[in-house]
């Protein structure tokens, strides 16, 4: 394990004539980085891609120095916990977690302790001893998380990890990966809940039609997103006399006073400039409560990179 | 290949085998195989138990002929045939339909232990089940006959020697067909055609020419059955026509075509995929 980063070089997969993912570069880094895109964009095949379960049909992966179709290198240092929502029959929760560890081929003592500590980690170590064809979608759901971090890997893929899962629970996993993360782990999550994805993500990476859209911060990407200037929310006690100010500014493109009266959405096509402006067009008599940018988020990106009919994601 | 890496494969062969064997006892879709090894001893023993019950003697040379006949044309053709076609067409490409082969895969396995595990846990389920039921049978073949005459024919007329190849080649058709059906679980997805396939050219083998008879299981292990059926009498009709060959010309090549089975196979599951869309 030498690299540093999770490398896509080219990477083509086609299912018979159906594309899977085109021409595909990317350089991840460690910290949460999100696969965001309607259905069939490609984001599990991404996924599989990068732990072997897939070849590509071009290009060339490389996970932290090591390529994909070397399982016993590879999994060493990376889990995978996929979407698929079954599991071998007959086994209690613990069987699950402790076969997977003796597959790695540790001992018994070992993969025992293991097991209880990742089993502990997603919370369900009093339903570990049961059938897990007895649990509910949210516990099956954190034992196929504990299966995936079992190890302690360095690179943790999880595809819709948080599906099923309660608030709490939700909480309190989200707390897992950022631990994770913090440590210097690469998480690399698919989701649909592009809140959440933007509260937890060091970046995200847009996917339409096994197209990457783009890729980076989220702030770098909405920044790069020039067709839709970028929408500021000032809240203040006089926006018309603001807004008859700030006209003068060449970079502003739109400003409309809310609805409440009470605030102004200006439209500009540089943020950075527009805030160091802003203090000299406040005047006596304009109190500014608060300055924010109003679409500088997940949910934006999306919608102006891949629509709001990309697909139910 | 590292010498170093050979304990660790060790430890996950062996992990494989637990899993696989407790499945591969515990299934509910198996149960026809228990049906398929328990038939003739079923048979043997109600036949035993009448005998006993009614105080008849038998004639053990005829008893030990139907034994024979039983064995190689219901156990090794057809019983321990498709005990092997529902054991090892299950090992992957049932996994694939009931889409948990992947928990497999995300491990740090190589593709190549992973199938040796699961061939090893095939074969010795298979064995326990089908050598079980031949010894079996064979109990019941000698229960009902007098002590001494049991006693001669074990002792003095071979019986005990007749007893192990039965078992040893039930034991070597699981370990052929078992490898056959492994990789033509990979190379087929529906089974009926593999099935259908083999037993086709098992089937027709006394007929080939003499190179392609070589690509056979049935074609070895029937040279290994000590009491062949005469090609006159009650049962010539299902004499098998050509001549046996020598024991460890049998057993060899039986073996080299399992391993070059097994190694088609490797090739195959490195290049496997999970795609469960389109299982």
């Amino acid at each position: 394990m030498t690299g540093r980063e999770i490398l896509f070089e080219n990477v083509s997969r086609f299912y018979g004539d159906v594309l899977g993912v085109n021409r595909v570069n990317l350089a991840i880094p460690p910290g949460i980085t999100s696969l965001v895109g309607p259905n069939g964009s490609g984001k599990t095949t991404l996924m599989n891609l990068m732990t072997g379960l897939l070849r590509p049909t071009q290009g060339r992966i490389d996970i932290l120095g090591v390529p994909p179709d070397d399982p016993e290198r590879l999994f060493r240092f990376v889990g995978y916990c996929t979407q698929f929502d079954s599991f071998p029959r007959g086994m209690t929760g613990y069987q699950f977690v402790y076969s997977t560890l003796r597959l790695h081929g540790k001992t018994h003592a070992e993969a025992d302790e293991l097991a209880w500590r990742a089993i502990e980690r997603v919370k369900l170590t009093e339903a570990a001893p049961r059938k897990i064809a007895g649990y509910s979608k949210g516990m099956r759901q954190r034992i196929k998380l504990a299966q995936a971090i079992c190890h302690e890997p360095r690179v943790l893929v999880l595809d819709e990890p948080l599906n099923g899962l309660d608030p709490l629970v939700r909480a309190e996993t989200i707390a897992l990966f950022r631990s994770l993360a913090e440590g210097g782990s690469h998480v690399i999550i698919s989701s649909h809940i592009l809140h959440e994805v933007d509260a937890i993500s060091d970046q995200v990476i847009l996917l339409s039609s096994g197209y990457v859209v783009a890729e980076g911060q989220i702030h770098g990407v909405r920044t790069e997103v020039e067709e839709h200037p970028m929408q500021i929310l000032i809240r203040c006690n006089r926006p018309s006399t603001l807004a008859s100010r700030i006209f003068e500014l060449d970079t502003v493109v739109e400003a409309r006073v809310h609805n409440d009266g009470k605030g102004l959405l200006v439209r500009t096509r540089d943020p950075d400039r527009f805030y160091l402006m802003l203090n000299r067009l406040v005047v006596d008599g304009v109190d500014l409560e608060s300055v924010a940018p109003a679409d500088d988020d997940v949910n934006s990106v999306y919608e102006y990179l891949i629509g709001p009919d990309g697909g139910s994601i | 290949m590292n010498p170093a890496s050979w304990p660790l494969w060790r430890a996950q062969v062996l992990a494989v085998l637990r899993l696989e064997i407790k499945k591969n006892f515990l299934s509910k879709r198996g149960i026809w195989i228990y049906a398929l090894a328990g038939a003739p001893v079923v048979l043997m023993w109600t036949h035993a138990l009448m005998n006993m019950r009614h105080g008849r003697v038998c004639d053990l040379g005829r008893d030990s002929l139907i034994f024979a006949t039983m064995f190689q044309f219901f156990y090794l053709r057809l019983a321990i045939f498709f005990g092997c076609v529902g054991m090892f067409l299950k090992l992957f490409r049932g996994e694939m339909l009931e889409k948990s082969l992947h928990y497999y895969l995300l491990v740090p396995v190589r593709r190549e232990v992973l199938l040796i595990g699961k061939y090893l846990a095939g074969v010795i389920t298979t064995c326990i089940i089908f050598c079980s039921g031949t010894a079996l049978t064979l109990v019941a073949l000698l229960i009902h006959v007098p002590r001494g005459a049991a006693e001669q024919y074990l002792y003095a007329g071979g019986g005990l020697g007749h007893v192990f190849t039965y078992v040893g080649t039930a034991a070597l058709a699981c370990i052929g067909y078992g490898s056959v059906f492994l990789l033509l679980g990979f190379l087929f997805r529906n089974p009926v055609v593999p099935v259908v396939l083999v037993l086709l050219w098992e089937s027709v083998n006394p007929f080939l020419p003499q190179l392609l008879k070589y690509i056979s299981v049935f074609y070895y292990v029937h040279s290994l059955v000590p009491i062949s059926v005469p090609a006159q009498g009650d049962f010539a009709f299902l004499a098998i026509l050509g001549k046996p060959i020598s024991p460890y010309i049998a057993i060899s090549g039986l073996l080299l075509v399992a391993c070059a089975s097994l190694w088609l196979g490797a090739r195959q599951v490195r290049k496997l995929e999970i795609n469960y869309g389109t299982e």
